[in-house]
């Protein structure tokens, strides 16, 4: 039989999704369900001094308004940071209480005040608009740079300063520096983004008086990881009667991770009024209240010899958290980004200090990439500069600088056990055409345009998270995966996973690699996941983990069902359990031709007895049935890195920045399915090519969000790309046993340093800030000219 | 959204019969509807002019091109006859927001509405167009008066906009990059005696530089306007351009129509 694994197989999911068969949360409609709208403060920050719903409650259709003030008396939980992290003075972090309706005070427009319930959407909406809330304005603080000299937002949180974090060596460093022949320093925005997941949130809340079950349909990344936070932090109601059911969801990027005031407040008043309640965020209130990703303000500096040799890296970084800090707003400007600040080189000395503060705006969290595209983006922005002030060619400098051997110890945290980074270079170059650049740059100038190329070269630490790994740096918690694989008696099979599909593509590459392990075609597995009650618990979708995790948690529960499969025939053919021999679904007694299938064997499990001549398969000590489980617990991350290439061409009198080429060449390890790859490596660069373009969270000084629309908030368009030149080289993971490494993140990693180095190129290193609108770039034209003028 | 009440009107007498001070005209919607929802407008009744068979539809002669008020922009876009005696005004339609949008919105609403980005209104200007009305005709040059302001009286329904051929035209718009309305639009269309150089999206409402259409009236050549310094006092300023950056706009995209006349 022939491997699925590494072939192009097609999507099982988008006959589904084609056909408009998808199962969406808004798509679920229950019994007599109502409606619910949000009453968000119109403020960054205020003080509620009187909130009215009297008017409200008249008003027709309402079945019931709850405020703070009730949430607050029956104890319900407020929403949580997941990592605790200690500040380089031994201090614990500062977190304050986010409660799921604002009682007293408010800190982000979209803050949620109240719950209007109806039993119509329209007359909720109606009934919303009577609810008075008289508010006093307090001053807001909105700049990260600024944060900590701005009002204290929370009450005993000085400076605004959630934690001041360490991670490195300052006296190491500074030794470093001080042997350096020149030190390259570079200040950096990370600019703030929007999620935009395709399908904005939504839940559906249901209270079963007779079981007293909640069940919650929502748009969730980790359904087990929900319920879980909803049961113990929110008080909701316990674990065995929260069932979190996420069905088909439209996208996530991280920003579906966290549990949401409006999933604690739904399961909350479904119980309280006893009847079901569905809420759906209208798109404007998905770009107000969905977590936001990035937005760092970043000074480093790099410590190098003359001939390009790096001594000593710092980064210094203020990480905005938001209004409060929520599951993974404090692990992603820390673990996952601090590890990787000092890229794919060899710095002998390095740190990283970051400084996350309170704002009054939108809560900031993983998206796309969480920490990674951050750290990338200032290293290879600085390795660019240095290249330009060393006049060592920028392929050069990086490979100079890059391991010799793999594992390769990293100065910081991460032993990297597989890669070849000057293979992953000298092929993108060649992809790239590198070589004929100049020729390019010459016919672009012909035009009167500016052209520009830019590399980046990254890595990523994927698979999160090995405990073992983690909670040595001091992590509360790891992040394993489970598995069942569950044999029905007539052969089929389903595998449920506790990793969650959202656009990932599991139901077929899942599918590929249970079928490979299995011997069973593939159209007899199917993969289910998102549904607290059918599997076994699980972590979820986030941190290009599913496949590095949660795949090997399938292959493992696969290799158990295997294991029991030759006991099983040994018993049924008489032969020693040693002797048997499983492949392409066939147990086969070695040096005889007795066998069985998979299918047999799976039907003997089920059917244990005596009975003429079928006599009981199943050896002493084992127990009927055909299922297995397995939690695995990664002994380390992966590491997929590459090289990728940017050619842009800037139109000076407009400052238009047109992307002629883009070039990815990725070793992600060994691949599942290729066309589930490169649609992974299209999205992230979209991503990430938006952000250095095109996309960007802009509050005023009061708070208000200006990029609250379509009409503001430029997503890029698919015409704003060319045709993706994508490549790969491969090593195998060495720490798992199917040798992958994860994809997800990739592009939105590697994209935005790859694509403004490029734009940075053409502006004769001039820098500017992400996205480079047209503006910008045509103010650095402007000064271009004026130098070029000058030194004429 | 509100609730509303929803006519259908057979012909131009009806809707602006049924028109009050509290109605609007239904034509595309892609103005109207999404005002309704935002809750930034709310009208009791909404007239649909989609079935008055007299408003759609393009006829070209010799002098002019006429279009239907009611006609949708990709109808112009696609047009054959319009691609022929004005290409540059079927290019507009179809650089107007995306294909579900020009599948919908029309010349008409779009006039209408005078949106001071919006494409359309610079044709208008560039190409001496003449708004006919159920009432009367209205040179395009009086007929936009300023933001989101026209010359028409309440219950008046625009039923076609006459343009007039040029010997030679070109519009360029640097589109804002995430709504693709125009940040600087410029309609650059030479006609026997003079050219006109229409500007949308600089200022409160479109206009005509002047300065420009002299320069190029005299020597129909890019350089006649080249490094042309703009007063920006006037122009928009916003997160996606200053003022600054649009008066230097407005200089690049007439250059570029020029050139591609
Ligand atoms: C996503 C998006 C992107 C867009 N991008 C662009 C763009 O790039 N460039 C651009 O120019 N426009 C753009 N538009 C606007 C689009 O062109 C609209 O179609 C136009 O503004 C309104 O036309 P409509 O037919 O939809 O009018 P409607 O929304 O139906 O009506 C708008 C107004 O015009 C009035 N009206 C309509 N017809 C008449 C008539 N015959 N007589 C008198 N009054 C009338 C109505 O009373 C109403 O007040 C965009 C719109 C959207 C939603």
């Amino acid at each position: 039989m022939a491997s699925l694994v590494g072939s192009r197989v097609e999507r099982k999911e988008d006959k589904r999704f084609l056909t408009g068969k998808g199962r969406y949360t808004a798509d679920i409609n229950l019994a007599n369900q109502t409606y619910a709208i949000f009453v968000r403060s119109p403020h960054a920050r205020a003080s509620i001094k009187k909130l009215n719903i009297d008017k409200a409650l008249k008003s027709s259709g309402v079945v019931s308004i709850l405020t703070g003030k009730e949430i607050a008396d029956d104890k319900i939980g407020g929403l949580i940071a997941g990592w605790a992290i200690r500040s380089e003075d031994g201090t614990e972090m500062k977190c304050p209480g986010n409660p799921p309706l604002a009682k007293d005070n408010v800190n982000f427009v979209g803050d949620p005040v109240a719950v209007v319930i109806a039993e119509s959407l329209a007359e909720a909406k109606e009934a919303a608009e009577k609810v008075e809330v008289d508010y006093k304005v307090l001053k807001a603080v909105t700049s990260t740079a600024d944060a900590m000299n701005g009002d204290t937002i929370h009450e005993g949180i000085d400076k605004n300063l959630c934690f001041d974090w360490l991670l490195g060596d300052r006296q190491k460093v500074k030794e470093a520096f001080d042997k350096a022949d020149k030190v390259i320093s570079i200040d950096i925005i990370n600019n703030r983004l929007i999620p935009n997941a395709m399908e904005p949130r939504a839940c559906v809340a249901d209270y079963n008086a007779a079981s007293e079950e909640i069940t919650l349909y929502t748009t969730s990344q980790n359904p087990h990881l929900s319920r879980l936070i909803m049961s113990a932090f929110g008080n909701v109601a316990p674990e065995h009667k929260l069932r979190v059911v996420a069905p088909d969801v439209g996208g996530g990027f991280g920003s579906k991770i966290n549990v949401y005031n409006e999933d604690i407040v739904c399961s909350w008043a479904a119980k309280k009024i006893n009847r079901a309640i569905k809420w759906v965020a209208e798109r404007s209130e998905s770009f107000l209240t969905d977590i936001h990703g990035r937005d760092h303000v970043t000074h480093a500096e790099l410590a190098v010899t003359k001939d390009g040799k790096f001594l000593g890296f710092k980064n210094e970084t203020i990480a905005n958290l938001g209004a409060y800090a929520r599951v993974f707003g404090t692990v992603t400007p820390t673990y996952l980004f601090g590890p990787c600040a000092t890229g794919v080189y060899e710095i002998p000395a390095a740190y990283t200090n970051v400084k996350a503060v309170y704002t009054n705006t939108a809560p900031v969290d993983a998206y796309r990439g969480a920490g990674r595209p951050e750290a990338t983006y200032t290293i290879e922005r600085l390795v660019e500069k240095a290249s330009m002030e060393l006049g060592i060619d920028k392929t050069e400098l990086r490979i100079k600088n890059f391991p010799t051997a793999f594992p390769f110890k990293q100065t910081l945290v991460h032993t990297v056990d597989s890669g070849d980074y000057v293979a992953g270079m000298e092929k993108a170059k060649q992809m790239a055409d590198y070589k004929g650049f100049e020729a390019r740059r010459k016919e672009s100038e012909a035009k009167g345009k500016l052209r520009g190329i830019g590399v980046t070269s990254y890595f990523e630490a994927c698979g999160i998270a090995p405990s073992a790994a983690v909670m040595s740096l001091g992590c509360g918690v790891g992040l394993w995966e489970s598995a069942e694989v569950r044999f029905n008696p007539t052969g089929q099979v389903t595998v449920y996973t506790g990793s969650h599909s959202h656009g990932q593509s599991h139901q077929t590459t899942f599918a590929q690699i249970a079928a490979d392990e299995l011997g069973v075609p593939i159209e007899n597995i199917d993969i289910v996941h998102g549904d607290t009650d059918k599997g076994t618990f699980g972590m979820g979708t986030y941190g290009s983990r599913s496949l590095a995790v949660g795949g090997i948690a399938i292959v493992n529960a696969c290799k158990k069902i295997v294991e029991k499969g030759k006991r099983v025939t040994a018993k049924m053919l008489e032969a020693n359990p040693e002797d048997v021999e499983f492949k392409d679904g066939e147990f086969i007694v070695s040096k005889s031709n007795k066998k069985k299938t998979i299918g047999e064997v799976a039907f003997a499990c089920y059917l244990p007895g005596v009975r003429d001549e079928m006599k009981s398969p199943l050896p002493e000590g084992d127990e009927p049935g055909l299922k297995e489980t397995s939690f695995y617990d990664p002994s380390n991350f992966s590491f997929p890195a590459g090289t990728h290439i940017a050619e842009v061409e800037i139109d000076p009198e407009t400052g238009h920045v047109k992307l002629e080429k883009y070039t990815a060449c990725d070793d992600f390890g060994r691949i599942i399915n290729p066309m589930v790859v490169e649609g992974q490596v299209h999205g992230g660069l979209a991503q990430g090519i938006g952000q250095a373009l095109y996309e960007n969270a802009e509050y005023d000084e009061t708070g208000q969000l200006m990029t609250g629309s379509y009409m503001d908030y430029t997503m890029p368009r698919a015409d704003n790309f060319p045709e993706f030149n994508i490549g790969y080289t491969c090593t195998h993971a060495t720490t798992n046993p199917l040798g992958v490494k994860g994809c997800g993140e990739a592009g939105a990693i590697a994209a935005p340093p790859t694509v403004m180095n490029a734009v940075i190129d053409a502006l004769g290193g001039q820098e500017v800030t992400m996205p480079a609108t047209a503006e910008k770039v045509w103010k650095a034209c402007k000064n271009l000219k004026k130098s070029n003028a000058k030194a004429a | 959204m509100k609730d509303f009440n929803y006519h259908s009107a057979k012909d131009s007498k009806e809707a602006s019969k049924l028109a009050s001070s509290s109605s609007a005209f239904l034509a595309g919607g892609m103005t109207t509807i999404p005002s309704m929802k935002l809750g930034l407008a709310t009208y009791k009744d909404l007239i649909d002019i989609k079935n008055i068979k007299k408003l759609s539809g393009i006829k070209v002669s010799g002098k002019s091109v006429i279009i239907g008020a009611a006609t949708k922009h990709v109808e112009v876009s696609n047009s054959k006859d319009v691609k022929k005696a004005i290409p540059s005004l079927s290019s507009l339609a179809e650089g107007i927001g995306d294909p579900q949008v020009r599948n919908r919105g029309t010349i008409g609403g779009s006039i209408a509405n005078n949106d001071p980005s919006a494409d359309y209104p610079s044709a208008c200007i560039a190409l001496n167009a003449t708004i006919h009305t159920n009432e009367r005709k209205i040179e395009a040059a009086k007929f936009f008066k300023g933001m989101f302001e026209t010359a028409l009286k309440k219950g008046e329904l625009i039923e076609a906009i006459e343009f007039q051929i040029p010997e030679k035209s070109s519009y360029q718009k640097h589109p804002n990059p995430a709504s693709r309305y125009a940040i600087v639009g410029v309609y650059v269309a030479k006609h026997k005696g003079d050219v006109n150089v229409a500007v949308t999206g600089a200022k409160s409402c479109v206009y005509n530089d002047k300065d420009m259409s002299k320069a190029l009236t005299g020597n129909f050549s890019s350089s006649s306007i080249d490094g042309m310094d703009l007063d920006s006092s006037e122009m928009n300023s916003d997160m996606h351009a200053s003022a600054d950056f649009r008066a230097s706009l407005v200089v690049t995209q007439a250059k570029k129509a020029v050139d591609a006349c």
